[in-house]
């Protein structure tokens, strides 16, 4: 594979005689995104960097934050390999947060796929966010690090050191370069039988100019790529020294603990906190406009504090308000349909007309918090005019920059400090700061460092949600049987394009979306807009294929006929499900297949119904289709992890709005899964070397409709509103025949 | 004795932590959790949830498996106290450097259990106090005892580890 010219390399020396070297690209000026945001300003941006020592290490920085995908060793197994280094001898370490690792490979990555990152489009007012808002992109997110990042930046950076290392031993040996070879960290002549370790050649290597034509592997030369290589991350993950970013500690913190305004959108009132300054180690009630927050020399104490607190927050129109309104709202807007078109093909309304029958259906999911283990929490310590800043987050530069700009303090002036992430799903983008911002404010009241944490109360009411959406589907059939037309409405804003469209073969397809807004904050949530649409397309095929008296894979094989991909993976899965074959009593095989972030993933899920009338989820088998896996191990945790998180919010998964705040308070609330109810989980990474897809996210999207489809199998009774939990089984007859 | 009390009149509570005993000068009632964490800085002891729901905050006391943000120093106080960090020490009865883990934390990493890892101590925790008691669980004693809550989903792995030590 050859690599654009427009990139091109760094070098620098550093001290001690090593290599540093840094892979850059040009400007995406093709891309719209470029020419609004990038016309004028700095023109380079450097993703990636590796460091030579002369003793041969070699120091991989990955500028992507690691929160259990693997990330940190996915990327520095790419770069490694193509650099041809020794993995013993490679060092893993996290690029700080500065602009020289802004990240412009994930920039024209996404980009390239949507415009836009998918979690930033639909979420802000893009007149209203700064070009640094936008661009300072250091984030992890959109299933996109080793896809964007790591096959566009890692592994040429890779291959350019190892040109380089090659050229310069040649250069000493007086051979030619193509006369030399690489191998585990040492360039070999083999005519003369010379070789020379890479450490010996930094020095050298960094007086080279950097290669402009570089040449990456192909997969039959990988050495790391493709293998199941344990995680750097790990050892410190089961010992408890894993730094999290509520694991900042000093012996002067203070703790804050918050109480925010309950109805979106409210401010603080008034406030009596005499009696919480009385209590034991409380030091100061700092004022918000739209929260109270005690400080003091320890969480439980501020947070103790903080129940003795009155406050008042101001009213509003939406004091009253609950779900069952917010989906009214959606069910008018949708019948006024005042839609804007997503996709339209043939002549629907003509479909429709003709049709020999039609079936229409209403779908609907709740908002849903993102819940990650590691509560949310910043740590900011305040010295004059710069500050230092600890939190967990899928964007770095970004947060720094927020909390500059929140500080009125230069972005130079303020130092982040990495951590790992006790989860992100999505609740540590951009865009979702409420937390980032009250610690700042009430951390810059100190001259020592204040560590505000939100309680899990605290993050469940104040999260920025999975949207509620509700979606309308009728479809059409000729008088043999056959779909004719797929009619489409559903409520936005569409925060990741494409996400309703459909991979099957039908003529007719009209595909709508209605924008609604409510009082209650969005973002993204893993896999964004998939998480619902696959439930609401996935059901809505299976409709289809029950009501044209056709088995649902098959169905399904026969709509895909012009995505083999999605063929394959059906396949596999079905294969590995035992679909079509006996199943123990009373169990059920449901069916999905999803395109997202790159990936096609079929999802079987094998349920039955039990003594209560409650669904059980005995196996799920997964074939994904990623392109090609970087790690293998890691790519099948991440595929188990997708479904559990997807699994969790089908059977359980439910934000509901009473007199305009959450009603959710903990865990008990909002039900997990533990081990109890956990399936068997079987994972087949389908290879077809297409390009790398993510994996993060795309397991997620299936296991709702694979679920409730086999639910219905089991019972006759189509789900049609997530959670699961919250549906009533009659106990009646099963379908026959599938 | 007459129990110690600082200026705000609060109880000094000893606690044997890790096999070293430290005196805190905190409220009866304050969480353990909160006495590892803030007084102590044994970081490695996690905040989930803060009802006992999530088990992300289990130690061991005296060896048995305790959620730590529902238990008063007062009701551990000069009880055996093991924490993440002193688990390997806890386990093997020597003082082993901090490089040693259990065969428990050797099969998380040999099973490539964590994820963001942010339940795991917790989950080592759980499990460790049960495979203490009962070295060959069913699943349904696994699925009773570990009822931690993993947002990233590593319960099929947590279950191979458990399975792949009970065959040990």
């Amino acid at each position: 594979m050859k690599m654009n010219r427009r990139r091109f390399l760094f070098a620098t020396a550093i001290a001690g005689g090593g290599l540093l070297l840094g892979y850059s690209a040009t400007r995406p000026s093709k891309h719209r995104l470029a020419n609004r945001d990038l016309a004028a300003g700095d023109a380079r941006y450097l993703t990636s960097f590796i460091r030579l020592d002369p003793d041969n290490q070699v120091t991989i920085y990955v500028p992507h934050s690691e929160m259990g995908q693997g990330i940190h060793t996915s990327l520095a197994m790419m770069a490694a390999d193509e650099m041809d280094a020794n993995w013993e001898d490679v060092r893993i370490e996290q690029a700080p947060a500065t602009d020289l690792y802004a990240n412009d490979a994930l920039v024209r990555g996404f980009a390239s796929e949507f415009g836009l990152p998918g979690f930033l489009t639909g979420l802000v007012n893009f007149g209203s966010a700064s070009i640094a808002e936008i661009m300072n992109l250091q984030i992890t997110g959109g299933s996109s690090s080793v896809r964007f990042t790591g096959d566009s930046a890692m592994r040429p950076a890779g291959a350019a050191a190892r040109q380089m290392l090659i050229q310069c031993a040649a250069e000493q040996w007086g051979v030619p370069a193509s006369e030399c070879t690489a191998s585990l960290g040492h360039v070999q002549h083999n005519a003369s039988g010379q070789t020379v370790s890479y450490g010996s050649l930094a020095a050298a290597a960094a007086e080279l100019e950097p290669p402009q034509d570089i040449t990456l592997k192909s997969r039959d030369q990988f050495t790391l790529m493709g293998k199941p290589i344990s995680r750097n991350d790990i050892p410190a993950k089961v010992d408890g020294s894993a730094p999290y970013g509520i694991d900042a500690h000093s012996e002067d913190m203070l703790y804050a603990a918050i109480r925010l305004a309950p109805v979106f959108g409210t401010t603080l009132v008034s406030v009596d906190a005499s009696e919480a300054l009385n209590r034991p180690g409380v030091v100061r009630v700092v004022e918000l406009e739209d929260s109270v927050a005690v400080v003091a020399d320890n969480y439980w104490r501020a947070k103790e504090a903080l129940k003795l607190v009155k406050a008042e927050f101001s009213a509003s129109d939406n004091d009253n308000t609950s779900s069952a309104d917010i989906f009214a709202h959606f069910d008018q807007r949708l019948g006024a349909d005042d839609s804007s078109e997503d996709f339209e093909a043939g002549d629907a309304d003509t479909g429709l007309a003709n049709a020999d029958d039609v079936i229409e259906a209403g779908y609907r999911v709740p908002y849903l918090a993102h819940a990650p283990m590691e509560p949310m929490n910043c740590t900011v310590h305040f010295q004059g005019d710069r500050a230092d800043l600890w939190t967990s987050t899928q964007d770095a530069l970004g947060i720094k920059a927020r909390v500059a700009s929140i500080a009125g303090l230069d972005e130079d002036a303020v130092t982040f400090h990495h951590s790992y992430l006790g989860g992100g799903f999505g609740r540590r983008l951009p865009f979702t700061w409420n937390m980032i911002d009250h610690a700042t404010l009430i951390a810059k009241e100190f001259d020592v460092p204040v560590k505000t944490i939100f309680s899990r109360e605290d993050d469940m009411q104040q999260d920025y949600y999975r949207p509620a959406v509700a979606s309308n589907f009728r479809a059409a059939f000729d008088t043999n049987g056959n779909v004719t037309t797929w009619h489409n409405r559903f409520t936005g804003p569409i925060q990741v394009p494409g996400a309703a469209h459909i991979p099957y073969a039908i003529a007719n397809q009209s595909i709508r979306v209605v924008d609604v807004e409510t009082h209650v904050p969005i973002a993204s949530w893993r896999s964004v807009d998939h998480s619902q649409q696959s439930f609401f397309i996935e059901s809505f095929v299976d409709e289809i294929a029950h009501r044209a008296g056709k088995n649902p894979y098959q169905l399904r094989m026969e709509l895909l006929r012009d995505h083999p991909r999605h063929q394959r993976v059906l396949e596999v899965a079905a294969n590995a499900a035992g679909y079509g074959q006996n199943l123990p009593e009373g169990h059920a095989l449901g069916i999905a297949v999803q395109e997202s972030f790159g990936s096609i993933v079929a999802e079987i899920a094998e349920v039955s119904m039990d003594e209560n009338n409650r669904p059980k989820v005995h196996k799920v088998t997964c074939a994904i289709d990623c392109g090609w896996t970087v790690n293998p191990d890691t790519a099948a945790s991440q595929v188990e992890s997708g479904i559990i998180f997807g699994l969790t919010a089908a059977l359980y998964g439910e934000i509901t709005i009473e007199n305009g705040r959450v009603a959710q308070n903990n865990f008990p609330d909002y039900e997990m899964i533990r081990m109890a109810d956990s399936p068997e989980i079987d994972v087949h990474i389908v290879e077809s070397g297409e390009a790398l897809g993510g994996l993060g996210e795309p397991a997620t999207p299936p296991i709702a409709a694979a679920v409730t489809n086999a639910i219905y199998i089991l019972t006759g009774e189509r789900v049609r509103e997530l959670p699961i939990k919250n549906h009533r089984f009659s106990g009646n007859a099963s379908v026959a025949g599938v | 004795m007459q129990p110690l009390t600082n200026h705000w009149g609060i109880t000094m509570a000893t606690l044997l932590v890790n096999g070293t005993e430290y005196t805190l000068d905190v409220e009866a009632d304050m969480p353990l959790l909160w006495a590892l964490r803030d007084e102590l800085g044994l970081t490695g002891t996690k905040f989930g949830c803060g009802i006992a729901q999530c088990g992300a905050c289990t130690v061991h006391v005296n060896g048995n498996a305790v959620r730590s943000c529902v238990t008063p120093v007062s009701t551990v106080e000069g009880q055996a106290i093991t924490t993440i960090e002193g688990l390997a020490q806890a386990v093997t009865g020597t003082n082993t450097s901090a490089a040693d883990i259990t065969a428990v934390q050797q099969a998380w990493v040999d099973h490539q259990v964590p994820q963001c890892g942010y339940c795991q101590s917790g989950m080592i925790m759980a499990v460790s106090s049960l495979l203490a008691r009962n070295p060959n669980p069913s699943d349904a004693e696994i699925d009773a005892s570990v009822t931690n809550v993993c947002r990233c989903g590593s319960y099929p792995r947590v279950r191979s580890a458990i399975r792949a030590l009970a065959n040990a």
